[in-house]
Formats: C-alpha cells, structure tokens, sequence
C-alpha cells in the first residue's frame, strides 16, 4: 500500500489548546512540516512568545524555549551564537512583536540575524482577553476600545511586513493569510522559501501569517475567516515584499 | 605560569572572565564599564569567544539567555541603570535554571543618577529587582585581584548551580588601576562535552532528547512545586557560597560593617583607630547573598557598637541588624550620589559615634 498522507512528525501527537477556529494550529503545522520536508527537524530550535503560543513547545517536536514577552529575537540571536548551523526561528504574536517586543525585532532584522521569524497577526492580544493591539484595525472593537480603534487616539495599524522590508538585513519578506486552502499553500511556500534563505546563510526572513483570533474577535470560525477576508487583507495586502534572487 | 601585570579594573575583569571559561560576551554602552564592553569586543574573537553588542540591557540580558540556554558560558556586564532593565530576564533565567556570570559595575542612584562610583545596588541585587521568589548569589570584591578571582571562578559556578551568578563591583574598582596575577586559561570546554554535561541544553532533538527550556507552569501545584525545588537549591548555597573576612574583630568595641571599595577604606580607619589605643575590627561581607550571618557570631560581648559604613543611605542595615540580632547598636557611617568618604572623615565619625556608648 502507498502512503498518501500521514502527520507531520514535527508535530507532537497531542491535541492543541487553541480554541477552535484559531489558525495558531495551522501556522504550527505548516513550519513543521516544512522543517520536516527539509530534513532538519534534528536540528531545529524553536523560540516561543508569550501569548497564547506561548505552549507551542508543547506541540512542536522540535527543542524549543520559552522567551520574556517580546524579547524572542533577541533568544534566537543568542541561540544562533553557539549553533551557526542549525535551523532557528522564532514563533511571536503581534502584541509580542509589534508592541513590546518592537525594539528586538527591527535590531534583529537590521543585523541580518540569520534566522526566521513568524509572526502570528490577528490583530489582538490573544492570550490576555482582546484587548487592542498595534495591529487592530480602526473601528475594530477590543476591550481596550470598546467604541473601535480610533486614529486620533491610537495612531494607524502597524505594518510591520512594511516596516522591516526597509531594512537591509531582512533579506526575506512576505505577508500570508491562513484563511483559505489555497491561502494556506501560498503560506506554505513562503514558509519555505524562508527557511531556505536561512539555510543559505543569507539574512534574516521574515513571514507574517494574517490569523484569526475567533474567541477574541467574537465571531464563529467561519466568519472569522470571513472577517479576516474582508477587513485584514485589504489593510494588510498579501504578497512578497523582498526576496533574495537565490531562492526565487 | 601566573602572569603579574598592571591592569585597569574594567580590563582585568574581562581578562578574568576569558581566562575563566567565558565564551560569549553581550553587553551595552554604560559609565563606568564602558572599557570592559571595549575590552570583549577587541578580545573575544581573538580568543576563540563572541561579543555581541545588543540594542539595549534588555535584549543583552535576553540574548545572554539565548546563549545560556544553548549551553554556552555567557557574560554580561552593566552598570545600575541597566542592570535594572535586566531584571525581568535574570528572574527568568534562575527559573529557568540557566547559568550565567553577570558584572555590576555601580554607580549612584536612583534614576539615571550620577556616574561617580556607588554601592546603592545593594538592595537591587540581594534582593532583585525581578518578580517571584529568586535568589541570585553575589559577590563584591575589594580589589581588582579579588574581582579577577571571582570572575575566574564565576563561569564553573554558574554551571555548577546553574543560576545566574553576580559580581558587584563599584565604579571605583571599574576605573582604578592595580598589579595584579593572571591565572592560567582554563581549556575551552568542547561541544561534545557540553553536550554530556548539559543535556538540557537546546542543540537539537538528534543528539537524542528533546529539550524544552522554559518558565511558564500555569498550574499552581506545578509551579509551587518549582519553586520548592528551586529554594532547596538556595538553602543549600546559603551553606555552600557564604563568604567573608574579619580583622581584629576578637576584641574590638567597635566593628565595622563593610564591603567593595569601602572596606578598604575602612581598613585604613581601623588602623587610626588602633593607633589611638582604640579596639576597632572589621567584617568584611564577600557574598552579600548569602548575607554571612555567621560572622557575627565570632563578635565578642565587649563590643560596644556596630557601623555599618557604605555608598548609599545605609541598604545593608537591614541586613547587619538581623544578623546582629539586637545584641549591640547598629549605626550608620555613609555618603552617597558617588561621593566617597576618606578615611578621616569616616575615623572622625566614627569617634564621636563611639563616645556616645563609652
Ligand atoms: C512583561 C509582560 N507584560 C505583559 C504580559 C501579559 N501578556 C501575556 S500574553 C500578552 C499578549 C499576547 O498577545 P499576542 O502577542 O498578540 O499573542 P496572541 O495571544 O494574540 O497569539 C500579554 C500582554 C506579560 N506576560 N509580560
Ligand atoms: S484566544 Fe484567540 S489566538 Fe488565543 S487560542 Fe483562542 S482563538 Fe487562538
Ligand atoms: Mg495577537
């Protein structure tokens, strides 16, 4: 018999404790099973945020640690330090990377770090309840702006993909969306491609997942997925903003 | 072959720190350590070592746990300002149980202070300035002979306990120059090696286990039952790591309580005292953490008085006074903001404290 699917060996046999509907999972699953596929899964180290995947360790197959809230990059910078070779990524929130964490993750990106980052938008504090994030959109509803995001008071939504494509180091840069099967394979080749330009040794890469936060959001999964459709993606456009010819 | 050269304190604890076992360097500009920070980036790659220069305390204390937890022998150094931005990584990494050498080299405080030499941290790294029940061990050395052999050892310590371990040492020490010994370059431990001594170490799942370096336990059995664990450690460096000195303190009416640069003032007060037909003794705290407690069972009855003489408002008090037990007064000889007192000025004090109990 031919095997035509089976599991990611990446991924731990555990079940997740993300509420249903959140695209955490898939993000997980698809930098597993791309680490697989390349072969690395020996020699891979993970870093965790704080947020709710603070407990990816606990479902990545790989050696992982945890990181002071926003301070993942500045972990993998050390980590690449003693291991020069090995795979090393780091797994952040938008509130972890684009709010208290900002200062890391442009630093790691300006001096090429050369690992990746994948960053988890679903444009709210996850773990702590649904409160307003740099990435909420405006009139978007959190229990920080209960009336909506308001410009004046709160400034735009970040655009960190933007943001770090204007720096030299980040070599590799492209925004995803985990909001459709066919979404979800774009975001897997770009997965890829990110860790290639790691293994190539040639700057720091970067991959922004657009996800959904259902619990927080106060949407079923599906419109959540909706929501996102409609409201991230024509804020926060898909697509490559910087890629090394190398792996093009 | 031990080397005796004439070296700057800032030059000298690199120098001790490389010798000893230090392979990864991270620091940030601040008064008065900048020559350390200059020192590893010059030397660290000469030396078979990386320096890393960060964005700021907090990712150099970060970047240090990426480090510790991939089982290397790191290095950080500040001064006050910054090491208080470091606080919430140190707490990490003790529950994290990561080892890791980390150099104060303190000036006057609070806020940004003043860059004049200072021993206001007291407080700041006996008791942490993190969150939870941690304890970090820390030492304060007088000379820059003593801070040489602190660091030297500090790198095999941390490992041994795997916890951070801390130097404290005042800007003065930082700045002024003495001749000093050299020991001898410890051999550079290999991976393979690292590898058995430190399994929990994040190098990868092929070398046969998975490694998870962590802090979060959400269940708060899980996490009591942690933090127990972590204090059996503490109790037993509570025996293990106290360290001190005394002098002439067999029959002295007056005993002083001091450590780093004011303990060498002090000395010389003591000499004056003597000199004046006064009984003056010294105990001379090495480990401020472990606070040494017992040194102050060896005080004889005719002690007259206790000074507690520092660079700040008098931090170390509280600790004197609970090892003192209300056997004798307590008082305080200090100035602070970076002002350091000569010996006069503290000979003078102290006699007029000790007529009032004579
Ligand atoms: C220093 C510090 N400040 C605040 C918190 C509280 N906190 C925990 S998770 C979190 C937000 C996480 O949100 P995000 O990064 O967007 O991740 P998500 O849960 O949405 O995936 C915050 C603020 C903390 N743990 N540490
Ligand atoms: S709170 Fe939101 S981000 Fe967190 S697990 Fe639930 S759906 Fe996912
Ligand atoms: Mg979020």
């Amino acid at each position: 018999m031919r095997t035509i699917f089976e599991p990611t060996k990446g991924m731990l046999p555990v079940d997740t404790s993300y509420c249903p509907g959140c695209t955490h999972g898939i993000a997980h699953r698809l930098i597993m099973e791309c680490v697989e596929e390349k072969g690395r899964l020996g020699d891979t180290l993970g870093v965790s945020p704080i947020g709710c995947s603070v407990v990816a360790h606990e479902f990545m197959n790989i050696d992982m640690c945890e990181s002071a809230h926003g301070r993942a990059p500045a972990v993998a910078a050390g980590l690449r330090r003693v291991h020069p070779n090995h795979l090393i990524f780091t797994y952040q929130g938008d509130g972890d990377l684009a709010s208290i964490g900002a200062a890391e993750i442009i630093h790691a990106a300006n001096r090429g770090e050369k690992f990746t980052t994948f960053f988890i938008n679903n444009a709210i504090y996850g773990m702590t309840g649904g409160q307003m994030a740099p990435t909420t959109l405006i009139g978007q509803k959190s229990t920080t702006s209960v009336e909506g995001r308001k410009k004046e008071v709160n400034g735009m939504p970040l655009r960190v993909s933007e943001l770090l494509a204007t720096i030299d180091g980040a070599v590799f840069v492209e925004r995803v969306a985990l909001n459709s099967p066919a979404n979800i394979r774009k975001a897997r080749r770009a997965v890829m491609k990110a860790l290639e330009v790691q293994e190539k040794g040639l700057g720091f890469s970067f991959v922004e997942f657009l996800s959904a936060c259902p619990t927080n959001w106060g949407y079923q999964p599906i419109d959540a997925l909706k929501w996102l459709t409609e409201n991230m993606i024509p804020y926060y456009p898909l697509g490559n903003l910087r890629c090394p010819e190398e792996v093009k | 072959m031990s080397e005796r050269v004439l070296m700057k304190g800032n030059e000298a604890f690199g120098e001790a720190a490389i010798r000893g076992g230090c392979r990864y360097y991270v620091g940030y500009p601040i008064t008065p350590q900048n020559e350390l920070t200059e020192f590893m980036s010059r030397e660290m790659s000469k030396r078979g070592g990386k320096f890393v220069q960060a964005e700021s305390e907090l990712a150099s204390i970060n970047m240090a746990y990426g480090i510790a937890a991939a089982g290397g022998n790191v290095f950080v150094s500040s001064a006050s300002p910054g090491i208080a931005l470091m606080q919430e990584g140190l707490s990490f990494i003790c529950s994290a149980e990561l080892p890791l050498v980390a150099l104060n080299v303190s000036r006057g405080g609070p806020g940004i202070g003043g860059i004049q030499p200072g021993q206001a941290d007291y407080n700041q790294v006996t008791r942490g300035g993190g969150n939870g029940d941690y304890h970090i061990p820390v030492f304060a050395p007088a000379s820059i002979q003593e801070s040489i052999d602190m660091l030297y050892d500090a790198f095999s310590l941390a490992d041994e306990w795997r916890n951070p371990i801390m130097i404290l040492a005042d800007g003065m020490i930082g700045q002024m120059m003495e001749p000093v010994t050299l020991p001898e370059p410890k051999i550079p431990v290999s991976e393979a090696e690292i590898a058995i001594r430190k399994p929990w170490a994040l190098s990868g799942t092929k070398k046969g286990n998975r490694s998870v370096v962590k802090s979060l336990r959400m269940q708060p059995n899980d996490l009591e039952k942690h933090v127990e664990k972590l204090f059996e450690k503490y109790r037993q460096a509570e025996k293990e790591l106290v360290k001190y000195d005394t002098d002439r303190i067999e029959d002295a009416e007056v005993v002083f309580v001091s450590f780093g640069t004011t303990a060498r003032i002090v000395s010389e007060v003591i000499d004056m005292l003597t000199e004046d037909g006064i009984k003056a003794g010294l105990i001379r705290p090495i480990s401020l953490w472990p606070f040494p407690e017992e040194a102050f069972s060896k005080l004889n009855p005719k002690t007259k008085v206790v000074i507690s003489a520092e660079l700040n408002m008098g931090q170390m008090m509280t600790d004197v006074k609970a090892a003192v037990c209300g056997r004798f007064p307590v008082r305080l000889i200090n100035r602070t903001g970076g002002i350091i007192p000569t010996s006069l000025e503290i000979y003078e004090r102290a006699k007029k404290i000790l007529g009032e109990y004579r």
